[in-house]
């Protein structure tokens, strides 16, 4: 099967790379351009440890093509640091409040809540599990992680966490 | 998992679509690909070609026309969710897409791919049967359209033939109405166990009009006629709504899988239509 040219924006920089039609977009962006921070979990859509954010869309990219891509702006962990290499506020905000245990769906975490952020600033804790509904976490039993969003959404508000009472 | 080999096409309109498609020898298109591309990495299908729908900009979007709201068949769950236009004339269209999957899968499942699939699990088509839908068909020679209510042949088969494309979804606005779209489903993500979509009108205390279809209880999506029948010129009561899920009962065929046996599909399958039927009844009085 001849292959194709897929060429699109990876955390801000031009990618580009040569695979079948098959290829599925998260084996394009681990394997064909070495980039292995967005994990593969399920693999069937389920657990969304390979969510990448995909022209302001939060996707699973293992039920996406790779030549479904072409021409996008795809932003995966990678993308979520800040410019000068420091944690970007969700990556604080999961290193503050211990949302992670063994950091398989954190990748897949990040960048679904980096969306959820951009399109609800000031979540409850039940639009965030709500809009974190397609990442599965075994660890935590999730208390955690709706924490570190919550950390991560007052720190782009400009303002100070302070934890609910439980 | 990674699909079998095919070719891939992005055409930009309809009219190449069916062309590629007519070309293909058992080519499939492409819509958001969340059944189609897991069904492929199973090999339960294998089409030679895939003629990807998402650059054609002629069916995405939603505008009312006179009384019709008419859909673009890519358009997605999530854009549905995010219409104003959706949600002030088919509410219930909301109701039913949000219950779909989860976020991910809704910003990239289309309405049209949804009702055009054929699998009895989606949630749209009963939906559609309800509300006496009307898709929109582009075919190698002629457009045609069939209605919702004709469509569903057995799971996985469909009115389409070969070549055929749904282009878009022509609904009917109704007036004040009450519906309900309740599901049950075993965790975020599944299909239904068992759903039912329910809009009534009400008119001096009785119950005017009424739709009721069902979800996953059959090898189809059922449109549910007795059942509405046993309530409409009836006053909204106990009684009437008794009758009304029995009928409903009477024609489930629910399959025997790991959502249940179909006694217990069909035992749960009436509560959901006697809790829809109450929601949209409450609806239409407030």
């Amino acid at each position: 099967m001849s292959k194709t040219h897929v060429k699109f924006k990876l955390n801000g920089a031009a990618a580009e790379g040569m695979c079948e039609p098959r290829t599925l977009l998260v084996h394009f962006i681990r394997e064909n351009l070495s980039i292995t921070g967005t994990h593969i979990g399920c693999e069937t859509t389920h657990c969304g440890a390979c969510t990448v954010d995909l022209n302001g869309k939060s996707v699973k990219s293992c039920t996406l093509l790779a030549v479904q891509a072409q021409g996008a702006d795809v932003v995966t962990i990678e993308g979520m640091a800040n410019a000068d290499g420091t944690l970007g506020a969700l990556q604080e905000g999961f290193r503050q409040m211990h949302g992670l245990q063994c950091g398989y769906c954190t990748p897949g975490m990040i960048v679904r809540a980096h969306r959820l952020l951009k399109e609800n600033p000031k979540p409850t804790d039940e639009e965030i599990r709500f809009g974190i509904a397609g990442n599965l976490c075994r660890c935590t039993g999730y208390q955690n992680i709706v924490k570190a969003i919550q950390h991560a959404a007052a720190k782009l508000r400009g303002e100070e966490y302070l934890e609910a009472a439980e | 998992m990674i699909p079998g080999t095919f070719e891939y096409h992005r055409p930009k309109s309809v009219a190449e679509a069916a062309k590629l498609l007519r070309k293909s020898k058992d080519g499939r298109v492409l819509a958001g690909g969340h059944s189609l591309l897991p069904m492929m990495k199973l090999r339960m299908t294998e089409p030679s070609a895939l003629i990807d729908l998402g650059a054609i900009a002629a069916l995405r979007g939603i505008k009312k026309t006179g009384t019709k709201l008419v859909i673009g068949a890519m358009t997605t769950q999530h854009e549905l969710l995010a219409s104003a236009l959706v949600a002030k004339n088919l509410p219930i269209l909301h109701e039913t897409a949000i219950l779909i999957a989860d976020p991910q899968v809704r910003y990239v499942g289309t309405i049209g791919g949804n009702v055009a699939n054929g699998d009895p699990g989606n949630d749209m088509p009963a939906v559609m049967m309800a509300l006496d839908a009307t898709y929109k068909i582009a075919g190698p020679t002629k457009a045609r359209v069939v209605k919702a209510r004709a469509f569903y042949k057995g799971s996985y088969e469909t009115a389409l033939k070969a070549g055929e494309i749904v282009t878009a979804i022509e609904i009917p606005v109704p007036g004040k109405h009450g519906f309900a779209y309740e599901k049950l489903k075993r965790k975020v993500g599944d299909y239904a166990t068992a759903a039912a979509a329910v809009l009534i009108t009400l008119k001096a205390g009785k119950i005017a009009a009424c739709a009721i279809a069902l979800t996953n209880l059959a090898p189809t999506p059922l449109l549910a006629e007795a059942a509405a029948a046993a309530l409409v010129g009836r006053a909204p009561d106990d009684a009437a709504i008794s009758a009304a899920v029995a009928a409903a009962r009477k024609i489930m065929d629910p399959a025997n899988d790991t959502r249940g046996t179909p006694a217990y599909r069909k035992s749960v399958g009436g509560i959901y239509v006697e809790r829809a039927i109450k929601r949209a009844i409450a609806r239409a009085a407030g």
